[in-house]
This record gives C-alpha cells, structure tokens and sequence, in this order.
C-alpha cells in the first residue's frame, strides 16, 4: 500500500514510514506569521525561553494593516520589528516595497519549497500547498511554541483526492472550479484532511491559479492543500529557495483516500459564494443583476498578475459603475503590473489601486462596508461582518466577475463582457 | 471536574469572525477586553448575558474560518465552562485545547438540551446530564489529554522545558 502526500511528507520529517491517523512530532522547516507576530512574541516571553530555537526559520511578514491604520496597529508592528531584532532573526518583511501580503511574498522569496513542513499563524498558510509543501495554520500560543521548542504535533490526516481533468473555458477560471468544489464538498468536508488535487486539469494550471486552490483548502475545512510538484513548480523556486532541504514528494498511486472526487473543467462556469458561508454556492446566472455597491480585486486568493491581467481584459476602455478597489498581492505584482499597463488600464476604468496587503478582506480598512451594503469580491471569506459590517453582504467570485460586475453595477457574467 | 452551566445554543458553521469579529484582532490586546466582544456579530442576547459557567451547545464545525486564537480566548476569558458541538473546525479545536477551554465532541448534545437548560459536565466520568437523561462523551486522546491536564499549551509547553 503506498502513502498519500500528508504521509509521505510529514513521514520524510519524522524519518519512517507513517498512516493516517498516527500522531506525530515534527520540526517545522519554516514558521510564517504576520502582524500578529507582536502578540505572539509576548506569549513567547511568557514561557520562560531567552531565544527561539532557529531565529533563520522565522520568517515574518507585515501584511494585515499595513501601513498601520492606527495606533494600535503600529504597536504590533513595532513589537515585531523588535523582537525580529532581538532574535537576530533575518527573514522579516517590513512595510517596504519589498513586501506584500504573506501568502504571496512566502513563495515569491523562496520559502516554500517541495516537501517541506511549513506552520504558519494563519490559515491561508495551506496556500503553498501549491509547491509541493505541506503547509498548514495554527493559533498564537502554538506558535510561540514551536519558536520556543522547534517542535509541534499532528495527526497525520487522512486524505481526499480531487481530480480535475481538461481546461476551463474562456472567462472562468481556476476560482470558479474551486468555489464550486466547495459547494460541493462544503465547509467542514474536508475537516482535518490533506486535499490533494490531480489530473491533467491541475497540471494544465499555472502556479498561481493552483495558489487561487490551495488557498481556498481551509475553506473546505482542511489540515492542507496541494498540487503535484511538477516542472511548472521546479521553474518557479529555481534560484530562489532559502533552504536546500526540500524534495518532490507525491502521492503515490495506490495511496488510499478517505473520499475521491472528479470534474471536467470542460463542465465548470463562472460561480459565486452567496452571503454569508463559502460553501454556498451559485452558478452566476443564478444571481445575475444582483446589485453591489462595492467590488474588491485582490488578496492573498485571487491578487495575482493573472488576476489583475483579467480585470484589465474586462474594464480596459470601460468604465466602472460601483466603487472598486484594486490591491496587488505583493509589490512585485504591483510593479509589473505598472509596468505592462495593467494599473492604467484599471486606473482609466476609475477604480483605485491600493498598496499592497491585505486590505478589506478581513475588515480593517481599505474598502469596508456601510450596513446593508453589497461587495462583490475576489477573497475568500464571506462571512457575516467579514468586511466591516455585520449587516453587509459579499459575494466571492472569481477577478474575471467582480470586474464585469464592478463596470455594470450589478453581478454579472464575465462571459458577456468578452462578447462570448 | 465537574460543571453545572445554562445552555447558549447555535447552528452549525458558525465561524471565527462572527466568534471575534476581525476589526477587534489587531485593536484589542488585552484578554479580558476580548471578553466584552464575545460572539458580537452571532447573538446579542450572548454578547450582553453570557456568563461565567454557561455552556455552549453548538452543531457541526464550530469555529470555522480565521485562525484568530482570540475566537478561543474571548469565550474562555468570559468564563464560558464547556463547548459542546457535533464537530469543530481543525484550527479552533486546537486554539481552544491550547487555551485551556474544554471542548466536547457529541453528535447527540444538540438533541439533550435546549437554550437556557441547565446541564452538568462530568469530566471524569464523560458525562453529560440534563433533565435527567445522561450523554456518554468520549475522553480525549491521549496526546491531547497531557495538554488539558496542564491547562493549556503554555503551561503544558513550560512544565515540559522545566520552567513551570
């Protein structure tokens, strides 16, 4: 019997061979928090350890308010800035042009490499699932924890296999696959599981629509998320990694799954999350003319090149009809999206482009909502108060949506805007 | 260890942001602040009357979403005794084992009792009683319970390195 990716991956950490269900204790190769890195530094202090146990395995990310919205903020950010100091700890992302949102710049510096073992204070950490590693969110104390003593438990989750085959249709994307398969699967589904996707449709897909899949994993409910490390992936870490311990780890064959799943991507169209859960899903026609007042391209989801090249696809010569906030996932993005046109494309259209982070999607600032307000938006959450207000409303789409909603006023599919 | 609670009751997927609202995650620090915001944007009659001692009855996947461990320390600084639920979210279960809030599995709590009841948690013996009927509970595994019998992950974390 041969071992899915969770039992390969964490059973290359510990040494032997391991099954769903066993508990193990496993070194992390890379512990990722954000600007919740302040408050966890307290909770560290409060153990009792002078230094963490490998200050190059931190790596830290400012990213929730940034630049700080307040006061209160700031002092997070601070606290971070010190401790990080402190530590002489050299993996730390302040609020520079070098930053981003975590999720995005976490890769795009390297960190995330082929079977690795990456925790991080968030639970989007599953998002690099997309190179191969398994990477999964925990809570504050816990990482103050494993700085303290290099160490956290698992269970080795059991594991569902989602395989898609062929490609998506013009004006859909990787973003209406996954929100459908959450429909599907619904929030708790995938509880505590590894979800491993397969299938030519998955190797057909850049690396950043498999980010767009990995991310949404927590959405299902699960432990971790990933794609096949395969030569797409290879390309992207090549002169970039931070760490020479990291192998192409895969399911292997014969692996035994908990639940398997099948689409043809041929079968997909354009989708939404209704308010207020993930997992409740519409095809767009079902929801088509809905009125927003708002839409949201961005996040550590859908705040890609990609994404923003879809967005300038529908609103290049267009105007918007609704407020719309632009936030580029990682300064990098934003600089090459400035620079191939993309930013005046979208700027021309009327809508604001914001500096990199995380802007609305989790309420802070940048875009939240007056009660009784409607969003379209490219996150991943659409919780009840997600983006300000409890009596607001958000609807998740993919960027090709939320623009062709954002020029009409009103939930729309993007396969009319490209005259399909 | 034994508590005797009134029963707050909820659905399933209710998820961290409404538990904590995220305009709160970066603004409030202290611990017993984050009490005062405690299920803010689920239930007001919960966010004005909660006590300490109430238990909370829930369905399938409480706790979904953020991975914000304020979700755990708002109900546990409240005085919240128990979470009883058909299932929790991966990360929140952690988050409050970690913090020392118990945390019962049950398919069946949800049928037992209804909001305002008054139940008793019997720890030891895995069992939950209201209007005279009892409810076995599984005890929780074993690498978990070294965790609860510390008082959460910081404790636990500090006995283990010979600081406590």
């Amino acid at each position: 019997m041969g071992g899915t990716f969770a039992e390969k991956a964490l059973g290359r950490s510990v040494g032997r061979t391991l099954r769903a269900n066993e508990v193990v204790t496993v070194e992390p190769d890379f512990c990722m928090s954000h600007d919740n890195t302040g408050p966890i530094s307290r909770t560290f202090k409060k153990i009792g350890v002078k230094n963490v146990w490998d200050p190059k395995r931190l790596v830290v990310i400012l990213d929730h308010g940034v630049p700080a919205p307040s006061s209160d903020h700031a002092v997070n950010h601070k606290e971070a800035r010190e401790f990080m100091r402190e530590q002489g700890a050299p993996h730390f992302y302040d609020v520079t042009s070098g930053g981003g949102v975590c999720h995005q710049k976490f890769p795009e510096e390297g960190f995330a490499l082929p079977g690795q073992i990456v925790i991080g204070s968030d639970s989007h950490t599953c998002t690099y699932g997309a190179f191969g590693t398994f990477a999964t969110g925990i809570g504050r104390s816990e990482m103050a924890a494993a700085w303290a003593t290099g160490q956290i438990w698992f269970k080795v989750p059991e594991s569902m296999k989602i395989t898609a085959t062929g490609r998506l249709g013009r004006g859909v994307s990787a973003k209406d696959f996954i929100l459908k398969v959450m429909g599907d699967v619904k929030s708790d589904g995938a509880d505590y599981m590894s979800v491993e996707f397969h299938g030519d449709g998955i190797e057909n897909m850049s690396i950043s629509e498999r980010m767009t899949l990995c991310n949404l994993g927590i959405e299902m409910g699960a432990k971790n998320a990933v794609c096949p490390p395969d030569a797409k992936v290879l390309d992207f870490i090549k002169g970039r990694e931070k760490s020479a311990d990291w192998e192409p780890i895969w399911a292997d064959p014969d692996a035994v799954y908990a639940k398997e799943m099948t689409y043809d991507l041929y079968d997909i169209v354009p989708g939404v999350a209704k308010p207020h859960t993930v997992d409740n899903y519409a095809a767009i026609s079902e929801v088509r003319g809905t009125k927003i007042d708002q839409a949201f391209i961005g996040t550590c989801t859908n705040g890609r090149l990609e994404d923003l090249h879809a967005a300038a696809e529908i609103l290049r010569g267009k105007k918007i009809a609704v407020r719309t906030v632009v936030i580029p996932a990682s300064w990098n993005i934003y600089r090459e999206a400035m620079r191939d046109g993309t930013l005046d494309a979208l700027l021309d259209a009327g809508c604001i482009v914001c500096n990199s982070g995380c802007g609305p999607c989790l309420g802070a600032h940048m875009g939240t909502l007056a009660p009784g307000e409607a969003c379209i938006s490219t996150a991943n959450r659409n919780f009840k108060g997600r983006m300000g207000d409890k009596d607001s409303f958000i609807y998740l789409a993919s960027p090709y949506a939320v623009a062709a909603s954002a020029a009409r006023g009103e939930i729309t599919d993007p396969r009319e805007a490209i005259g399909l | 260890m034994k508590i005797r609670g009134r029963v707050w009751k909820y659905g399933d997927d209710v998820n961290t942001d409404v538990i904590f609202p995220g305009k709160y995650t970066y603004t409030v620090k202290d611990r017993a602040e984050m009490a005062k915001y405690a299920l803010e944007d689920l239930d007001a009659d919960f966010n004005k009357n909660a006590g300490p001692g109430d238990i909370i009855v829930a369905g399938k996947n409480w706790g979904c979403g953020s991975s914000r461990e304020q979700a755990a320390i708002c109900l546990k600084e409240r005085g919240i005794g128990a979470i009883i639920a058909r299932s929790f979210a991966r990360i929140h279960y952690r988050n409050c084992l970690n913090e020392g809030l118990p945390i019962i599995i049950s398919s069946e709590a949800q049928d037992l009792a209804n909001a305002g009841d008054e139940i008793e948690i019997d720890f030891e013996a895995g069992v939950i009683t209201a209007a005279g009927r009892a409810l076995k509970f599984p005890p929780y595994p074993e690498f978990v319970q070294g965790l609860v019998n510390d008082g959460g992950l910081i404790p636990h974390v500090k006995k283990s390195l010979g600081l406590a």
